[in-house]
């Protein structure tokens, strides 16, 4: 029965759907046939901006909670890695040692994020979105203006991973391992505390805020610890965001950026932590190869039809899409039931995004 | 009608479950509790009466925190928690039902149950999934079967018929160690068969666990009970026995119909 794998936490081989485990062997392949080009720019990427769509995903989709602040978290910990580390710029950089800098880049996401939280969550909905956005915008500005600490318009330039046990991780391969190792351990993460009592509890706080708090819950303090905890997965993508690009500026925390976010999250889907790395696919994918098919200029309407076009066919994404499609071939003529069914083989599958 | 073992209860307790002292609550001019003063007893169980827009529920936001008193305290097992918010009251032994079912959709029932259990406990921010021999993992299990709910416990809330949304609100209620509990209207849209299961539950909980219940249906709400209060216009407007209630002539004239019985 599934209830006993869904509590006890185990898992094994046999209970893997083969779809899976052809992902699995898919993502540690691809670099043996794929082109530098296409491990980068298109893999390694897509990881990053999924990383940082997973910590709205977990904000959004469990937490009820819409932040557009996510990206403003990751760009914190890429201009802290410029700030504490090395650059190029003769600006800053204390020249910290890697490990540290990642450590203390990542605890003040966290903690950025985790204020963000403090001053957000009290608030429901559209105020959600305003105030985050509101916090996107400010520290937009700040880091475009203030130029001791963050060098103004220019940004930093010259951040690079170390080199590790004789391999220079801003390399194809072994950066794509890296962001590899990262998201998926994020993914599983989330997966896995979507069960958890904590998990349960933001989406139950999500479903139901006054219930939760007449069965002894306090609701600010556990969103607030959701923030934590999803500034610390959009940390870690800023990391690896930073030493992808080698440099961070005002434009890589752009609102437009913010809201690809945005977008990246709700196309992929937002019920299940796969959902980001699927939209972040399609995202990146549309970005690289739209100018094929269209001018540079018009990309973002190439991007907005899209957006435009899932939102309308499938509220909750592609993710939703794939899930309709199968019921619908599982349950030959029954749409009712396929429309409107969660993924209940799905332990991290979640109800509706609807607020009762 | 309460029995001996009922009498025997309140004559044992001392202690006040609860006591709300000049309690009121002002929605701007809108005055929806005025200057309410009530007592119960440890392990009492009292109904509320009145009729729509007497205060009655407005009495137990009151008392949970939902909204705060404008003016009053409120003392729950001798502990004056008017300034502490709804969960602290909570894990002092309160719990309460809603008149529309509050739950959580998207969880399935024994998931919804277990977080009951869990709100009371240590634990709230494990990132560890349950295990299935989780002390609230076994409690859910078990409350679950008291409400007879076990059979439907994987399926989603939202797939459940309305009684047994009503059935679950009950076994929230009942989670953790409840000292008191506050029902608000526990029967309504019930059936005459799950009407009978809801008073056989409420008859059968422990004599130390105590009750204030809000029910339209006097034959509920009489059976049940050790003393009625009758609300009328955020006023305390009566207290007494049940029967006295039942033969009391103002309250015939307002509620049960002029001169008529119940029913």
């Amino acid at each position: 029965m599934n209830s006993s794998r869904l509590f006890s936490g185990s898992f094994s081989l046999r209970e893997l759907h083969p779809a899976t485990i052809v992902t699995v062997v898919f993502l540690i392949a691809y670099p043996s046939f794929a082109s530098n080009f296409f491990i980068l720019q298109i893999g390694a990427y897509s990881l990053i901006l999924g990383t940082i769509a997973l910590s709205l995903m977990m904000l959004a989709g469990y937490g009820g909670m819409v932040s557009l602040a996510q990206l403003t978290v990751a760009g914190l910990a890429a201009y802290l890695m410029a700030i504490l580390g090395d650059n190029s710029m003769g600006v800053m950089g204390l020249g910290w040692p890697w490990w540290l800098t990642v450590i203390v880049s990542v605890l003040g996401a966290a903690l950025f994020s985790t204020f963000i939280g403090a001053v957000s969550v009290r608030t429901e909905g559209i105020y959600t979105i305003m105030i985050t956005l509101a916090v996107a915008v400010a520290f937009f500005y700040f880091v475009r203006q203030n130029y001791v600490l963050f060098n103004g318009f220019t940004g930093f330039a010259g951040v690079e991973p170390p080199t590790l046990f004789g391999v220079y991780w801003r390399d194809p391969v072994p950066f794509y391992y890296l962001t590899l190792t990262v998201a998926a351990g994020f993914f599983f993460a989330v997966y896995y505390c979507a069960r958890s009592t904590f998990g349960l509890g933001l989406q139950a706080i999500r479903d139901n805020p006054r219930r939760m708090r007449a069965l002894g819950f306090n609701i600010t303090l556990h969103r607030i610890v959701a923030y934590f905890f999803a500034g610390v997965i959009a940390g870690f993508a800023g990391v690896l965001l930073v030493w992808f690009n080698g440099r961070v500026s005002p434009g890589t925390i752009g609102v437009d950026v913010a809201i690809d976010i945005l977008v990246i999250a709700v196309v992929g889907g937002m019920r299940h932590p796969i959902g980001p790395f699927i939209g972040a696919i399609a995202f990146v994918l549309l970005e690289n190869f739209a100018i094929d098919l269209i001018d540079r200029e018009r990309f973002n309407m190439v991007i907005g039809t899209a957006f435009l076009l899932v939102v309308l066919f499938s509220p909750d994404g592609l993710l939703g899409l794939w899930n309709r499609f199968r019921d619908r071939f599982r349950f030959r003529g029954n749409a009712l039931l396929g429309a409107e069914r969660v993924n209940k083989d799905d332990p991290a599958s979640t109800g509706s995004l609807e607020k009762s | 009608m309460p029995g001996t073992d009922a009498l025997s209860r309140l004559q044992n307790t001392g202690q006040y479950a609860l006591e709300l002292e000049a309690v009121s609550r002002h929605f701007g001019a809108l005055v929806a509790l005025a200057d309410v003063n009530m007592s119960v007893k440890a392990g009492e169980r009292r109904a509320v009466l009145g009729s729509n827009g007497a205060g009655k529920t407005t009495l137990f936001n009151a008392i949970t925190g939902d909204f705060p008193t404008t003016t009053g305290r409120v003392r729950l097992f001798g502990e004056d928690v008017t300034d502490l918010p709804t969960q602290e009251r909570i894990r002092r032994g309160l719990r309460r039902t809603y008149q529309i079912s509050l739950l959580f959709n998207g969880l399935s029932v024994l998931d919804n149950t277990f977080l009951a259990c869990r709100g009371v406990t240590r634990g709230r921010f494990s990132l560890r999934r349950p295990k299935r021999d989780d002390s609230s993992m076994e409690l859910a299990q078990s409350l679950l079967e008291a409400v007879h709910l076990d059979d439907v416990k994987d399926k989603l809330v939202s797939e459940l018929s309305y009684g047994q949304q009503r059935q679950l609100e009950i076994a929230l209620a009942l989670s953790g160690a409840p000292r008191l509990i506050l029902f608000d209207e526990p029967a309504a849209g019930l059936s005459p068969t799950e009407r009978t299961l809801l008073v056989n539950i409420l008859q059968s909980l422990p004599t130390h666990i105590g009750f204030i219940i809000i029910e339209h249906d006097m034959d509920v709400a009489l059976r049940v009970s050790d003393r009625v209060t009758m609300m009328h216009n955020g006023r305390i407007f009566k207290e007494g026995t049940p029967e006295e209630i039942e033969n009391d002539d103002e309250v015939q004239e307002l509620y049960l119909g002029h001169g008529g019985g119940h029913d």
